[in-house]
C-alpha cells in the first residue's frame, strides 16, 4: 500500500547568531493510514521541528526546509503554495499543541472556535457549523456539550480543554493528526481518557496519528512505530516492541532505563537508575560529521568521533544509526 | 505510642486543615474552600513519604502548610516533638531552618541577580548562626556534594542547565543542614534523561546524610522508586496510606487502582495484567462538597453507603490504611472481582 506520508531526507535549517544549524539532519520516515508513530527524544532534539515542517508552520525567516521532501498524497509539500498548504492545514493534517491551556483563544467560545474550522475548509453555514461542534464536543466526550459548547476556554478544566483541542483538530476528519505531548500538562487518569479517545477515532475514522512526545510508556501503549531523535538526527527507528525489547542505540537504551517504571510486580530492592550524563548538544554543534551523543555514550570509540555513523538495518524494519548497534 | 517509638518519628501531623476564604454572592459574604481537610500522617527519620494524587488533591498546600508558608487552620504539625505552628520568632526562625524546601520550576525558584554562590549561601546568611568566615567553607562542600564544580560559584543562574540549577536548589536547601526536605515536584519540569540523575543525587543525600524526605509528585513511577510510604489524596482528603510495597502490590481504595492502572507501562507484563479503569467525570465542586464518600460520583462500585456517610481512614493491615466503606476487614480491595467492560 502506498503511504500517506513519505518524509524524505528533510533538511530543515535555523538561522541563529552563531550561523546556520541543521535542526532537522537527514530525516527520512514514512506513515500508513490508521497508523501510530510516535518521535521521541529529550527537548531541543527536533521533534517539534519536524511537526512545524510537515504542517509548514516554521518560524517565518528563521526557518527554512533546506532539502528533501514531505510527500502527501502524491504532493510534495515542500514546494506547494502557501495558498494549498492553507487548504491542507487543518483541513487534511491537523495538530493538537502542546499547552491546551494557552492555545485556545480566550475571547470566544469554544463552540466559535469549532465552528470556524469547519466554516473556513468546508464551507458550512453557522448555523451547520455550530451543530456540528455541538456534535464533536459530544464525540470527544465532554458531558452536557449542548450547554457546554457557549463556554469560554476558562470555564473548563485542562482536561476539557485538552478535547476541544481535539474536537477542533478531528473537526474535518483529517488523515493525519499530529499531536504535541498532547498529555504532558494532565493528570494521568485524564491522559489515559485522552490516549483511549486518540485510540478510538483512529480506529473508527482511519486516521493516521504521529505522536510527540518524552514518556516511553505512553510509547508503548500508544504506538505501532517510533522514531528515537537525537539532535536533529533519527537515532533509532522501528517497531516499538521491537525497540523496547532490544534498543540498538545507547541513547534509546539510556532513555528506557533512566526512568523508573511501574512494573508488574513491585520488588524490595531498588536498583540505583541508569543516567545518562550531560545534556543534549547546543544547535552550534548540530550538524557536524560526527555522532552527536558520543559526548554522552559510554560506548564511545574514536570513530564516533571522526564520522556520521550510517543505519544500520535489523530485522522488521528496525534502523539504528550507531557504529556499534550490533553490540547494544 | 511507646517512647521508643516516638523518637524515631521525625515528623507527625494530626487534623491538619487548611482553608480558603473565597468571596461568594456578594455584600462580603465568604465561604471556604477546604483545600486539605483534617488529615494525619507521620514521617519516620531517615525515611521518604509521598504524596501523590490529581492537581487539586491538596498536596501542595499540605506540603506548605507543613512548613508554615500557608497558615493551618487547624491541626499540629510536629517536628521532632515540637509543635511547628505554635512557634513564634526566634523559636521560629531557627526551627525554619530544619524545614527546607525544593521546589519545581528550576527556571523561576532561583534569583536570576545572585551568583550561585551567593544562592547557597543565603539561608546562612539570614540565619545567622554560622560566623561569615565558616560560611564559604560549607559552601565549597555542598557545591562538591551536589556534583557541581567548584568553578560554576561564580556563574549566575541563566548559565546553567535546568538540571545544574536543580542541583543548586538542592545545595540551598541542604546549607542550613535540615532534618526535612520537602520536594515538591523536583523532576516534573527536566528532561527524562536528567531526571535520573537528580532522583539519584536525592538518595544518594538521603542516606549520606540521613535526611526526611516529604516527596510530592504526581508521576507515580518516580514515586515507586523514591519513597518508602505513599499518602494519595483525593479532594483534600488521604483517601489511602500504605507503604511502598502493599500500595502498589496490592492497592485498596478504588481510586488508587484507578490510578495506578492509568499509568502508562513500558512493562509488556504489566500492560497484558492491569485493566485500565476508566473514571468518568470529574471531581466534585470543592465548594459544595458532597456529603459523602468524595469519590463516589466517578467510582466504579459505589453504593448507597458511599453516598450517605463519609467513610474514615482506617486501618485494615499492617501499615496500610484506606478511608473507604467497601474494604473488607480482610483487606481485600472492592474491585477484585469486579467485571469491567472491556
Amino acid at each position: 500500500m502506498e503511504p500517506l506520508l513519505t518524509v524524505e531526507n528533510l533538511r530543515i535549517e535555523l538561522t541563529t547568531r552563531d550561523g546556520i544549524a541543521p535542526v532537522i539532519d537527514d530525516l527520512s520516515f514514512d506513515l500508513h493510514a490508521g497508523e501510530t508513530i510516535s518521535f521521541v527524544g529529550e527537548s531541543g532534539c527536533g521533534k517539534s521541528m519536524t511537526a512545524l515542517g510537515i504542517m509548514g508552520l516554521l518560524p517565518d525567516k528563521i526557518g527554512r526546509i533546506a532539502s528533501g521532501k514531505i510527500i502527501f498524497n502524491g504532493e510534495d509539500l515542500t514546494t506547494t503554495s502557501e495558498q494549498r498548504l492553507r487548504e491542507i492545514r487543518g483541513n487534511e493534517i491537523s495538530m493538537i499543541f502542546q499547552e491546551p491551556m494557552t492555545s485556545l483563544n480566550p475571547v470566544y467560545t469554544v463552540g466559535e472556535q469549532i465552528a470556524e474550522v469547519l466554516r473556513a475548509h468546508q464551507g458550512l453555514g453557522k448555523k451547520a457549523a455550530w451543530d456540528s461542534a455541538v456534535e464533536l464536543l459530544d464525540a470527544v466526550r465532554i458531558p452536557n456539550a449542548q450547554r457546554r459548547v457557549s463556554d469560554y476556554p476558562f470555564q473548563m478544566s485542562g482536561g476539557q480543554r485538552q478535547r476541544v483541542m481535539i474536537a477542533m483538530a478531528l473537526a474535518c476528519e483529517p488523515k493525519i493528526l499530529i499531536a504535541d505531548e498532547p498529555t504532558t500538562a494532565l493528570d494521568v487518569t485524564v491522559q489515559a481518557q485522552i490516549f483511549d479517545l486518540l485510540r478510538d477515532l483512529s480506529n473508527q475514522s482511519g486516521t493516521a496519528i504521529i505522536m510527540i512526545t518524552h514518556d516511553m510508556g505512553a510509547v508503548a501503549e500508544m504506538a505501532e512505530r517510533m522514531i528515537v531523535m537525537y539532535a536533529g538526527r533519527n537515532a533509532e527507528q522501528g517497531p516499538v516492541e521491537n525497540i523496547i525489547d532490544h534498543p540498538r542505540h545507547p541513547y534509546t537504551k539510556g532513555l528506557i532505563s533512566c526512568v523508573p517504571h511501574i512494573m508488574a510486580k513491585l520488588t524490595k530492592e531498588r536498583h540505583e537508575l541508569t543516567e545518562v550524563g550531560g545534556i543534549v548538544p547546543s544547535l552550534s554543534e548540530f550538524g557536524q560529521d560526527k555522532c552527536l551523543f558520543a559526548s554522552r555514550c559510554n560506548m564511545v570509540t574514536q570513530k564516533c568521533l571522526e564520522k556520521r555513523p550510517p543505519e544500520i538495518e535489523f530485522k522488521g524494519g528496525h534502523r539504528s544509526a550507531c557504529w556499534f548497534a550490533e553490540k547494544v | 505510642m511507646s517512647k521508643a517509638e516516638k523518637s524515631d518519628v521525625l515528623l507527625d501531623v494530626d487534623n491538619l486543615t487548611v482553608r480558603f476564604a473565597i468571596k461568594r454572592g456578594g455584600w462580603g459574604k465568604k465561604s471556604y474552600l477546604y483545600a486539605v481537610d483534617d488529615i494525619s500522617f507521620e514521617i519516620k527519620r531517615g525515611e521518604t513519604l509521598a504524596i501523590v494524587g490529581e492537581s487539586g488533591s491538596g498536596k501542595t498546600t499540605t506540603a506548605l502548610a507543613v512548613a508554615r508558608l500557608v497558615a493551618a487552620h487547624q491541626g499540629t504539625v510536629a517536628l521532632d516533638g515540637v509543635d511547628f505552628l505554635s512557634l513564634e520568632e526566634e523559636a521560629l526562625r531557627l526551627t525554619r531552618s530544619k524545614i527546607q524546601f525544593i521546589f519545581q520550576d528550576p527556571y523561576s525558584s532561583l534569583n536570576p541577580r545572585l551568583r550561585a554562590e551567593k544562592i547557597v549561601q543565603e539561608p546562612l546568611d539570614s540565619l545567622n548562626t554560622v560566623s561569615e568566615a565558616e560560611r564559604q567553607p560549607i559552601v565549597d562542600d555542598l557545591f562538591k556534594a551536589v556534583g557541581l564544580h567548584p568553578e560554576q560559584q561564580r556563574l549566575f543562574p541563566h548559565q546553567f542547565s535546568g538540571g545544574q540549577r536543580q542541583r543548586i536548589g538542592i545545595a540551598r536547601a541542604l546549607s542550613t543542614q535540615p532534618d526535612l526536605i520537602i520536594c515538591d515536584e523536583p523532576v516534573s519540569a527536566l528532561d527524562v534523561a536528567v531526571q535520573a540523575q537528580i532522583l539519584n543525587l536525592l538518595r544518594k543525600l538521603q542516606t549520606d546524610r540521613g535526611l526526611t524526605y516529604l516527596f510530592i509528585s504526581h508521576d507515580l513511577g518516580v514515586v515507586q522508586h523514591m519513597c518508602d510510604s505513599i499518602a494519595v489524596m483525593y479532594m483534600g482528603k488521604i483517601v489511602e496510606h500504605a507503604d511502598r510495597m502493599s500500595l502498589f502490590n496490592n492497592p485498596l481504595h478504588p481510586y488508587t487502582t484507578a490510578l495506578l492502572s492509568a499509568v502508562p507501562s513500558v512493562d509488556k507484563k504489566r500492560r497484558k495484567a492491569t485493566k485500565r479503569i476508566l473514571i468518568p467525570g470529574d471531581p466534585p465542586d470543592p465548594l459544595a462538597l458532597p456529603k459523602g464518600c468524595r469519590f463516589a460520583n466517578r467510582c466504579p462500585v459505589a453504593q448507597d453507603q458511599c453516598l450517605q456517610s463519609q467513610p474514615p481512614l482506617r486501618q485494615v493491615a499492617k501499615g496500610h490504611k484506606v478511608a473507604c466503606h467497601l474494604v473488607t476487614e480482610k483487606a481485600t480491595s472492592p474491585m477484585v472481582g469486579l467485571k469491567l467492560p472491556s
